[in-house]
């Protein structure tokens, strides 16, 4: 336990001491990553470290909660909606019937050619039948206004509200997903999730008419008690508050919206650590260990092992779901372009088996280690570079030395990865 | 009867020979997965990046080769260039099997902390290739581009569609027919191919007949690290080099390997010709075919493209779906547990 504590107490010194050497603002900005971080570790934490389920696909459950913030959130297109909402609406609804026909014809019907002939025409007509609904809706939604908006629009709530819907979606995508993979061997699940997460993140950047794709959405509101630094440094009860303290206004503002951000997202991890610790600890957890321990014989004892992986597939995503969902409210614009696999699929893994899969501290811990370690060899790793290459004649080789710095995290992360998982398996926390 | 032969060369053109130049590069590629599978039983991540770290020490020497004024005449340089990224590529992954796979071997871990020690693997690997040579598009296709050019082919035939057939295309399934036979002769014929497929079989009776499982794993390394490298400059040569690219190639590779069957060389040939040619065809807008087999009053006026080429991972990730919920085995029996 005081090991533990000692833990917890060197990564918070790392924090301490990037604001104090390099600027507090720096490191309240890798705090609210890191804790972000430490959330979606906490969702891959449910289904690695309780289930054994291997997921590749956390990319692709983080940008559906940003999506889910664009949705709720974003402000509303009236034109855009009323042009081709309903339509997009119906034509996803035909799809998803003609899918949902086509799996109870499959399974219904008995096994032969006609069942074959049924499902192909069944899929092949509903494709035919939603192309026809949906191509015509969205080309009115896209051409109303293209330049500022040509997309359906949000529903314009808060952005507090946009959070459970961000684990709702991701959740059902992962109950999708789950029907179809699990139960099937463990790699093909990693293989599954990894191609879904491409898939959305296509999605996303390519239908205009959802959030705009590549052309972004802009001007998210922010979750509740954050202000904007414009406003505070135009108050002047915050002025005569900053001269007191003898802060710089920008400064200062910055600084205190980052740390309304820290408290905001440290609650809901505690909320979600709360929640973790009791799952795992009760009889329930203790079934999830004996599941992933020996499927056989948790099998044997009549425990549904397909159902249970199902379930807490669907927990995790919705937990990792969330995070997005914080995570693009806190940005303030969805940029799908900037979703890729290494940092928001792979840099959680890493976070926790490094911190200790089984075990919900250790993942919060590896994610806190690993998102202060990522962002900040982000801004020393070209400096260390420079000093490095000093005694180096100026040229090509230097320059390009210069330039990769920034690619030296992916070699480090590698190499600590397989390090841990050498030497320290269970992680810097192992499960009890 | 015009009208259906430039049909059937615009379909050779925008569908049959692309399809057939990529179903290659995603045999080649699949075959070293289903071979790693087949042999050390795990889902190797890694595989894309080994196609990359390859490619890229393929490229480096192409580069070294054209300033020293050697080319191939009208073929690319690069195949002049290709045995030194095997070699490099071969030492590499036997380097990490050394320092990475064997202590998991040994102790029997189970496959998925296997596919996630690839993931580091994978990491590592990402990590040299952009350290290296960087994260730009390189395209490194030099010598003559068109066997055939679409503007001779119309002279030459008189008729409206044109079939170019490039260098690469050429090049890509001629080295992939190649490369099988030899990997075919190489498994059914000598004592080495043997007895990996032996291995491959049954482990245990392999060890028993006194199979040396070093050796074995060795030799599958190397094959898998001279087939990811032909894969991917391959694929480079035809398209282009992006380190991030090659990554992505993962998903239709397995979905290849997944639907012939992992650990079935056959299947992974079928797998990768399935895949690629229902990317090609799913992607690919009918409307200009069409225009000429139905009669002008029907003539479509849209693309009639049944998916963008956005999503073209899409197809690959359905076919795999599929056949996972339909034949887990894939279509040529594979290990399915």
């Amino acid at each position: 336990m005081t090991r533990n504590l000692m833990l917890f107490a060197a990564v918070a010194m790392l924090f301490v001491l990037t604001g104090m050497l390099q600027s507090w603002n720096l490191s309240l900005s890798i705090l609210t990553m890191a804790l972000l971080s430490a959330i979606m570790a906490l969702g891959v934490n449910m289904q690695w470290g309780y289930a054994g389920l291997f997921n590749t696909g956390v990319m692709g459950f983080t940008a559906l909660g940003g999506l889910a913030m664009v949705l709720v959130s974003a402000k509303p297109v009236a034109a855009g909606w009323s042009a081709g909402g309903p339509g997009i609406l119906l034509g996803l609804f035909i799809g998803a019937v003609s899918i949902a026909a086509a799996i109870f014809a499959y399974n219904r019907l008995p096994k032969g050619r006609m069942r074959n002939l049924c499902v192909t025409a069944i899929v092949i007509g509903g494709f035919f039948l939603y192309r026809a609904v949906f191509d015509p809706s969205v080309l009115a939604v896209e051409i109303n206004n293209p330049a500022t908006a040509g997309n359906i629009g949000g529903l314009g709530l808060p952005a507090l509200v946009a959070w459970p819907v961000g684990g709702l979606l991701a959740a059902a995508a992962a109950w999708a997903i789950g029907k179809t993979a699990l139960g099937l061997r463990s790699d093909y699940l990693a293989i599954a999730t990894l191609g879904i997460a491409e898939i959305i993140i296509a999605v996303m950047k390519n239908e205009d008419w959802l959030a705009r794709g590549v052309k972004n959405i802009i001007e998210l509101p922010r979750p509740w008690p954050v202000q904007y630094e414009v406003n505070m440094q135009q108050s002047d009860s915050f002025l005569a508050f900053a001269s007191t303290i003898g802060f710089d206004p920008v400064t200062g503002s910055s600084i205190i919206v980052k740390l309304t951000y820290v408290m905001l997202f440290s609650t809901v991890l505690l909320a979600v650590i709360w929640l973790s610790e009791r799952a795992l600890n009760s009889p329930w957890g203790r079934m999830m260990r004996a599941i992933r321990d020996n499927e056989v014989s948790a099998a044997a004892m009549g425990k549904n092992v397909t159902a249970r992986h199902l379930q807490v597939f669907i927990l995790g995503s919705a937990v990792i779901g969330i995070a997005g969902a914080m995570m693009t409210s806190m940005d303030g614009q969805l940029t799908p372009g900037t979703y890729n696999p290494l940092r928001f699929t792979f840099l959680v893994w890493v976070m926790v088996i490094v911190g200790g899969s089984g075990n919900n501290w250790g993942a919060v811990l590896g994610g806190l280690l690993i998102g202060w370690l990522w962002l900040i060899v982000e801004s020393l790793g070209p400096l260390a570079m420079r000093g490095i290459t000093a005694g180096m004649v100026d040229g090509p080789l230097k320059a390009h030395l210069i330039d990769s710095a920034a690619h030296m995290r992916l070699l480090t992360l590698g190499v600590i990865l397989l390090v841990v998982l050498r030497f320290s398996p269970r992680g810097l926390i192992p499960e009890k | 009867m015009m009208d259906g032969l430039n049909a059937l060369v615009a379909f050779l053109n925008f569908v049959f020979v692309p399809g057939l130049a990529y179903g290659s590069q995603l045999a080649l590629g699949a075959l070293g997965v289903t071979l790693i599978y087949g042999i050390l039983r795990f889902s190797n991540f890694a595989h894309g990046d080994t196609m990359a770290f390859g490619t890229m020490v393929t490229i480096l020497f192409t580069w070294w080769f054209q300033s020293m004024g050697i080319n191939f005449g009208v073929l690319p340089t690069a195949l002049l260039a290709v045995p030194f990224g095997i070699m490099a590529t071969a030492l590499f992954v036997l380097g990490t099997d050394r320092v990475v796979y064997r202590f998991y071997r040994k102790q029997k871990a189970a496959p998925t902390i296997l596919v996630i020690v690839s993931l580091g693997v994978t990491f590592i690997m990402n990590g040299v290739v952009r350290l290296i040579i960087g994260v730009e598009d390189i395209g490194f296709a030099d010598g003559g581009r068109f066997v055939i050019s679409a503007g001779d082919f119309k002279t030459a035939t008189g008729l409206a569609e044109g079939l170019a057939i490039k260098t690469t295309q050429a090049i890509t399934v001629l080295t992939a027919v190649l490369v099988v036979a030899f990997l075919f002769w190489f498994l059914q014929k000598t004592r080495t191919g043997k007895s990996m497929r032996a291995f491959s079989d049954n482990e245990d009776l392999a060890l028993l007949s006194g199979i040396n499982p070093d050796r074995v794993v060795q030799v599958t390394w190397i094959l898998a690290g001279a087939m990811a490298t032909i894969a991917g400059v391959l694929y480079g040569l035809d398209k282009s080099f992006k380190a991030f690219t090659y990554f992505q190639l993962l998903l239709p590779i397995f979905a290849a390997a997944i639907v012939g069957g992992l650990g079935n060389p056959i299947g992974a040939i079928a797998g990768g010709f399935v895949v690629a040619f229902s990317e090609v065809m799913v992607t690919y807008a009918w409307k200009k075919v069409l225009t000429y087999l139905v009669p002008e009053s029907w003539a479509p006026d849209r693309l009639v493209q049944l998916l963008s080429t956005d999503y073209k991972i899409a197809v690959s990730f359905t076919i795999l779906i599929i056949v996972l919920l339909v034949r887990p085995t894939g279509l040529f029996k594979g290990k399915s547990t």
